[in-house]
């Protein structure tokens, strides 16, 4: 594209053409301040206008987040008449706002305080009436308090553009106007299905998830046998809670935090993610040599599995009968070894710390207990563990490194470690198939056909004469278009593995909140480069374990001689599969 | 779709089949079918939605923004009370008050018969005959306070008669 010449603040500069006067500022080291506009116009409503400047050529002040550059355009970010009005536009959002700012949940990560302070906003220098409010706390993942939002509209775009769902909109008119799912109903009353994105992106504290901090906390109090593992994206994010660089692995000091946290045991779900390969590739071994429904698809994302049972209800048969990861392992926690190390079950409390927010809601499905024992019983985000270790007093940063705790569900496989991110699911499956099938290990583990952040990846692979197609989405913009494939008959493919949220676990909806202003150190664009950074974290921990497949997991090994006999076995049917409810009630 | 009755959704498809090969056909479909249903509820609104693709919410979003588009039946005859500047300037929030007053309802809202419904509108653009009142496209001018009850009167004449 071609550059042309503009000034800001009387500076000279050469920009591409065809950028917007915010990000071309952007690029040549200013941060004009801006609260709607989001990740390079995903949202640009310019509706908040905060970001106002003067522009030569334009009548009047322009938001800068939607005015396209032109040649010998001079840009003041600075003058008198533009910081005025852009103090003015937050001091409006302000009047508008419910200003309990000390106990929000996103005090610290607040979009409008920033501009607030940037602006030298005044907290009520417009005071009068607020728009009726709605707290929607009804579901267990996501809540929703419209006396924070600013009506920025962020949360909209990314429900669509992630999954071209659109469960929220806006909704009356004027000084009425509310964002909410149609009718205002709650969550629960809607097909949403709960990965929390919208959260992510949210600016204020309007959307947020449910807190289960305080439950952990009563069963502490309770005296139960408060054991936590650690879903495998988690340990490529925690660290940006505490300013360290996107994509610092923090393995050793999250589990140093969670001992010091008074848990009795420290497991990582990665043991849980092995074990979900065996029984996922034995699955889908058994269903291609017996004539099963295929495609199978992988189950591990409670978010796809929600949009399954909502959208594709006749579909649902294509979904390995799996449990995910973090229900097999407390599943076998609470039934397997809770018994070796003389635990009563019922006393033994499993919490879950995850990258997830839909997780929430997943450990609440009937289906996911065990001769009465409900699997996991508190899932924390990763949001919520850094806040529970900010609290306690621990400095995270100078944690020494610790292992996870030595015990008979211990080990963890570098397959089980990538169930983090996009196409690892499909990575480590094919590991453990390709053993299955060939009786050898495949030279060089990695499958890199199916790694990246393409919408839909395909790769065909020749397992011992056995031809597998299979495909890869994360995003139910994705998975839409593999399942309308599927109903039509027309699915090439033997194995597909679908995320709910986009990039898989690393970017889920309980993960830190990545913005700009709040990780000024980033030398790159973070945008455009946090999942990946986080990936990296999660392939190069796999790459420095020295077991790299699940089936070698030697406790793995162990807990099929000694307790489940082999995959897909009666007991194992029992405590790691599940079922899917093809009835859920549609709602709109 | 549970409460549609068939006849209904054969209707509210072939609307939007007019406009199948529009870019944003949703402005016509709603408008067309606010028309003929004088309401657009939220059965429909998910019918729309299946049909055409867009979610719910954004439908629920056009509806609830415009007023001309209106989430309940709407009564026998639909009293608009224009509170533009002008009208407004010239009474019309007395008029619409003594409406309300008399029918037992609040702007907005139908009465039990389904005789009637008040609507508060914008500028209608009738300036020079304020404050104007336009029940069912028929235009009264300059409707002073103490009028109000004999239009009310006549339309109850009529009746439910069509």
């Amino acid at each position: 594209m071609s550059k042309i010449n503009i000034k800001i603040e009387g500076v000279p500069y050469q920009v591409e053409e065809g950028l917007t006067i915010l990000e071309a500022a952007k690029q040549c080291g200013y941060e004009i301040p801006s609260l709607c506009a989001f990740n390079h116009g995903e949202c640009s409503l310019a509706s908040c206008r905060v970001c106002l400047v003067e522009a030569t050529g334009a009548r009047g002040l322009v938001a800068s987040c939607v005015y396209p550059v032109a040649e010998g355009m001079e840009i003041t970010i600075s003058s008198p008449k533009a910081t005025a009005a852009r103090r003015v536009s937050v001091e409006l959002l302000l009047s508008n706002h419910n200003r309990n700012c000390q106990e929000c949940d996103k005090n610290g990560k607040c979009e409008l305080l920033h501009v607030a302070k940037i602006t030298g906003a005044k907290e009520d220098a417009f005071a009068g009436e607020k728009t009726p409010a709605t707290f929607d706390a009804l579901t267990p993942t996501i809540k929703r308090d419209t006396s924070k939002c600013v009506l920025c509209g962020r949360c909209i775009e990314r429900c669509k553009n992630a999954h071209g769902i659109g469960i929220l909109g806006f909704e009356n008119r004027g000084f009425k106007t509310i964002v909410a799912p149609a009718e205002n109903r709650s969550f629960i009353n809607s097909p949403c299905i709960m990965c929390g994105q919208c959260i992510n992106v949210c600016p204020t504290g309007a959307l947020m998830e449910v807190s289960e901090i305080e439950k952990v906390d009563a069963a502490m109090k309770a005296g139960k046998y408060v054991v936590v593992q650690t879903a495998p994206a988690v340990r490529a994010a925690l660290g940006e809670e505490f300013g360290m660089p996107v994509g610092t692995p923090v393995t050793g000091k999250m589990v140093a935090a969670l001992r010091r946290l008074g848990f009795k045991k420290v497991f990582d779900t990665d043991f849980g993610a092995d074990l979900t390969i065996m029984e996922e590739a034995a699955e889908l071994l058994s269903r291609i040599k017996n004539g099963g429904t295929l495609p199978m698809i992988t189950s591990c994302s409670p978010g796809w599995v929600n949009y399954a049972e909502y959208y594709y209800p006749d579909q649902l048969d294509h979904l390995s009968s799996c449990k995910s990861p973090h229900e097999m392992f407390g599943a076998i926690l609470k039934n397997y070894y809770a018994q070796k190390v003389g635990v009563n079950p019922e006393d033994m409390y499993v919490v879950s710390i995850m990258p997830c927010s839909c997780k929430k809601y997943e450990k609440g499905r009937p289906e996911m207990e065990s001769n009465g024992y409900r699997d996991v019983d508190a899932v924390l985000t990763t949001r919520e563990l850094a806040k529970l270790i900010k609290r306690s007093g621990i400095k995270f940063n100078k944690l020494p490194d610790e292992d996870y705790d030595t015990d008979i569900v211990h080990d963890y496989s570098g397959a089980g470690v990538i169930f983090g991110v996009t196409g690892g699911v499909m990575e480590a499956a094919l590991r453990t198939a390709y053993f299955a099938l060939t009786g050898k290990e495949r030279e060089g583990v990695v499958f890199k056909e199916v790694r990246g952040f393409e919408s839909i990846r395909e790769a065909e692979f020749d397992l011992n004469g056995q031809k597998i197609k299979v495909a890869v989405t994360s995003g139910m913009k994705g998975a839409k278009v593999l399942l309308d494939q599927i109903r039509a008959g027309k699915s090439p493919y033997t194995f597909i593995e679908i995320m709910g949220c986009p990039g898989g676990c690393i970017n889920g909806g309980g993960q830190p909140y990545v913005r700009e202003v709040f990780l000024p150190d980033e030398a790159d664009d973070i945008m455009d480069t946090y999942v990946a950074k986080r990936a990296n974290a999660l392939y190069s921990e796999d790459e420095r374990q020295t077991v790299r497949q699940s089936h070698n997991n030697p406790q793995i090994k162990a807990l099929y001689e000694e307790f489940l006999g082999e995959p897909n076995s009666h007991k194992a049917h029992e405590l790691l599969h599940t079922t899917y409810n093809k009835n859920r009630e549609r709602f709109n | 779709m549970a409460h549609l009755s068939e006849a209904a959704v054969k209707q509210i498809n072939e609307i939007i089949d007019r406009y199948v090969n529009e870019n944003t056909p949703l402005m016509m479909i709603l408008s067309d079918i606010q028309k003929e249903f004088g309401y657009i509820p939220l059965e429909v609104q998910e019918l729309v939605s299946e049909r055409t693709g867009i979610p719910v919410a954004e439908i629920y979003g056009v509806v609830t923004f415009y007023s001309f588009f209106s989430l309940q039946p709407k009564g026998k005859y639909v009293i608009g009370c224009c509170l533009g500047t002008a009208c407004y300037v010239k009474g019309a929030q007395q008029v619409i008050d003594k409406f309300s007053e008399l029918l037992g309802i609040n702007p907005g809202e139908t009465t039990k018969d389904g005789l009637f419904t008040i609507d508060a509108l914008r500028c209608i653009g009738a300036c020079g005959i304020a404050p104007a009142v336009s029940i069912n496209g028929k235009v009264y001018p300059k409707v002073a306070v103490s009028a109000v009850k004999g239009i009310i009167d006549e339309y109850k004449a009529l009746g439910g008669v069509n």
